[in-house]
């Protein structure tokens, strides 16, 4: 079995994208969500970019500069301009579940993701395809857990995107001539994800005081007592 | 066989001597971080010159545990030396006396009679570092396993001369999502087992917050000596099957020449300290966790460690 060297180093980012996605779910601080969803988006770009190299193929180099563009520059800045730093400097958020549990459960996930791809793999001998759609998949599962478990607006949003990376990821191996179109598409609906959920976030917490998702439900019967 | 016999006592001595130079590049690097001079790097062995030069006292007390330790916490990392390739890439003589749970073994028998002298003495503070020291352990104990699971499901042994051949013999399987995941979650291993910062603080001089150093405090003369230089050469030695065995055999000697083995050494040596670089990066950036938030960060690595095995398992791995 031999293994192109940016084949094998794709590899490498599929490993550490599965560890920014634990990192994910076992960091308190909103700050350091964000931060591992950008560090996990440079790997995704770094992991298109290679990919696009090995395959000589132009969508991939396109999709790797709007997934910096998009994820690695705008959605921080986007983020970082609607709350103050206050808020990204705040620990301890509340979980429905604990961080233990949590990555326990991320592991399940992972593991789920293994089993489910595992016949599907099997069926080819492409490297690529072989270490990135179960890790993409593993990913999707993750975020959509961190979408839950999360109770604050703004982890809960990077738990969206993480999903987007995760399909992301899965996306750039087996279909590796996706028009830019669709990707351009994809990657402006994420921006504007971001603004939205930040503005909401931001008027949330000039009239509620609190960001705390989970709290949001009782907001009627406190305004009319 | 004479030869193979001199290279495995020559990968002790490389042991023997340099673990007290490896402490004490850490602190002067940990120092020089901090825009402090810091003490000398041969200033371990002077702290272990002056303790043989002292009088030990022994309280009548204690029983034949604390007066064994010592010495079993010295031998036990010069037994692990010889299973595990410290200089050269190519097995010698012991190296398929044990694996790497004969490796782990050792050290969990010196850390148990080392947790068990403290508790011997009956001063305040060393049960209390032996059972933290303890819970670091138990904790610490799944992950080392499943590392040890996984590095067997990939390489078909737990030798450490067959692992390392494995993670050499192509790229896909050197860059592959289960070795670095493995590395990771041993690289936490490393800084749990050696007591380092965001498990305990190597440096702490307070009581109530030690975890490793407060089982040593009760020993005197040769027997803290020996205590600090076989502590040190844990390190060593832990540091050399991360290096050595997991990451990549870079480095070792491969030709079977005298010369081979001898020019091995200033390149591990080189290896060790890009390493003990990433330690102090990782010591200064963080802060000591509290106590209970250890069982989050081992927690971390076992969930890390089997993500590794899952990934190894299944056909995407």
């Amino acid at each position: 079995m031999s293994t192109s060297i940016p084949d094998a180093l794709n590899t490498l980012s599929a490993g550490l994208i599965l560890i920014s996605a634990f990192a994910m779910v076992a960091t308190r601080q909103v700050q350091g969500v964000l931060r591992f969803f950008v560090a996990q988006s440079v790997l995704l770009a770094a992991s298109s970019f290679l990919l696009a190299y090995s395959r000589a193929s132009v969508h991939l180099w396109a999709l790797g500069a709007i997934t910096i563009v998009a994820k690695v520059l705008a959605i921080p800045w986007v983020l970082r301009r609607l709350l103050p730093a206050e808020f990204y400097e705040r620990r301890e958020i509340a979980q429905a579940v604990n961080i233990p549990t949590s990555l326990l459960l991320a592991l399940v996930l992972t593991i789920v993701a293994e089993f489910l791809m595992g016949p599907i793999v099997a069926t080819t001998h492409d490297p690529v395809i072989r270490v990135n759609l179960p890790i993409g998949l593993a990913g999707i599962l993750i975020g959509a857990y961190s979408l839950v478990a999360r109770r604050e607006a703004i982890p809960q949003l990077i738990g969206i995107l993480a999903m987007e990376n995760g399909a992301f990821f899965a996306g750039v191996a087996i279909a590796p001539e996706l028009p830019i179109i669709a990707e351009l598409a994809v990657a402006m609906d994420v921006v504007l994800i971001a603004v939205v959920v930040g503005l909401l976030t931001r008027n949330i917490r000039e009239t509620v005081g609190t960001t705390e998702a989970a709290g949001l439900d009782e907001l009627k019967e406190e305004a009319t007592a | 066989m004479i030869e193979a016999i001199g290279y495995n006592l020559l990968q002790v001595l490389f042991v023997l001597l340099f673990a007290p130079l490896y402490a004490g590049v850490l602190v002067r690097l940990k120092e020089m971080v901090q825009s402090k001079r810091g003490p000398s790097v041969v200033q371990p062995y002077r702290d272990i010159w002056k303790l043989f030069h002292k009088d030990q006292i022994v309280s009548d007390q204690t029983t034949w545990i604390f007066r064994v330790t010592p010495y079993l916490v010295f031998v036990m990392p010069i037994f692990v030396t010889i299973l595990i390739p410290v200089l050269t890439d190519y097995p010698l003589v012991f190296a398929f006396m044990g694996d790497m749970l004969a490796g782990g073994f050792f050290l969990g028998l010196a850390g148990f009679f080392a947790a068990l002298a403290a508790v011997d003495t009956g001063n305040p503070y060393g049960p209390m570092g032996a059972s933290r020291t303890r819970m670091v352990g138990f904790l610490a104990e799944p992950v080392f396993m499943i590392v040890f699971f996984t590095v067997s499901f990939v390489s078909q042994s737990t030798i450490p001369y067959i692992v390392q051949q494995k993670w050499v013999a192509n790229a896909a399987a050197f860059f592959s999502p289960a070795h670095v995941l493995l590395l990771i979650a041993f690289l936490m291993l490393i800084l749990a087992e050696g007591g380092r910062i965001p498990v305990d603080n190597p440096s702490g001089h307070f009581e109530l917050a030690m975890i490793d150093e407060s089982k040593g405090l009760e020993f005197s003369g040769r027997g803290a000596a020996l205590m600090k230089w076989g502590g040190e050469m844990k390190f060593l030695v832990l540091t050399c099957i991360f290096l050595n065995v997991l990451v990549a055999p870079w480095g070792l000697a491969h030709g079977h020449a005298v010369t081979n083995v001898l020019t091995a050494v200033p390149q591990i040596l080189f290896k060790i300290l890009l390493f003990s670089l990433v330690l102090v990066v990782i010591e200064t950036s963080l802060a000591k966790l509290r106590l209970f938030r250890i069982s989050e960060f081992l927690g971390a690595a076992f969930i890390i460690s089997v993500a590794a095995m899952v990934t190894s398992i299944f056909p995407g791995g």
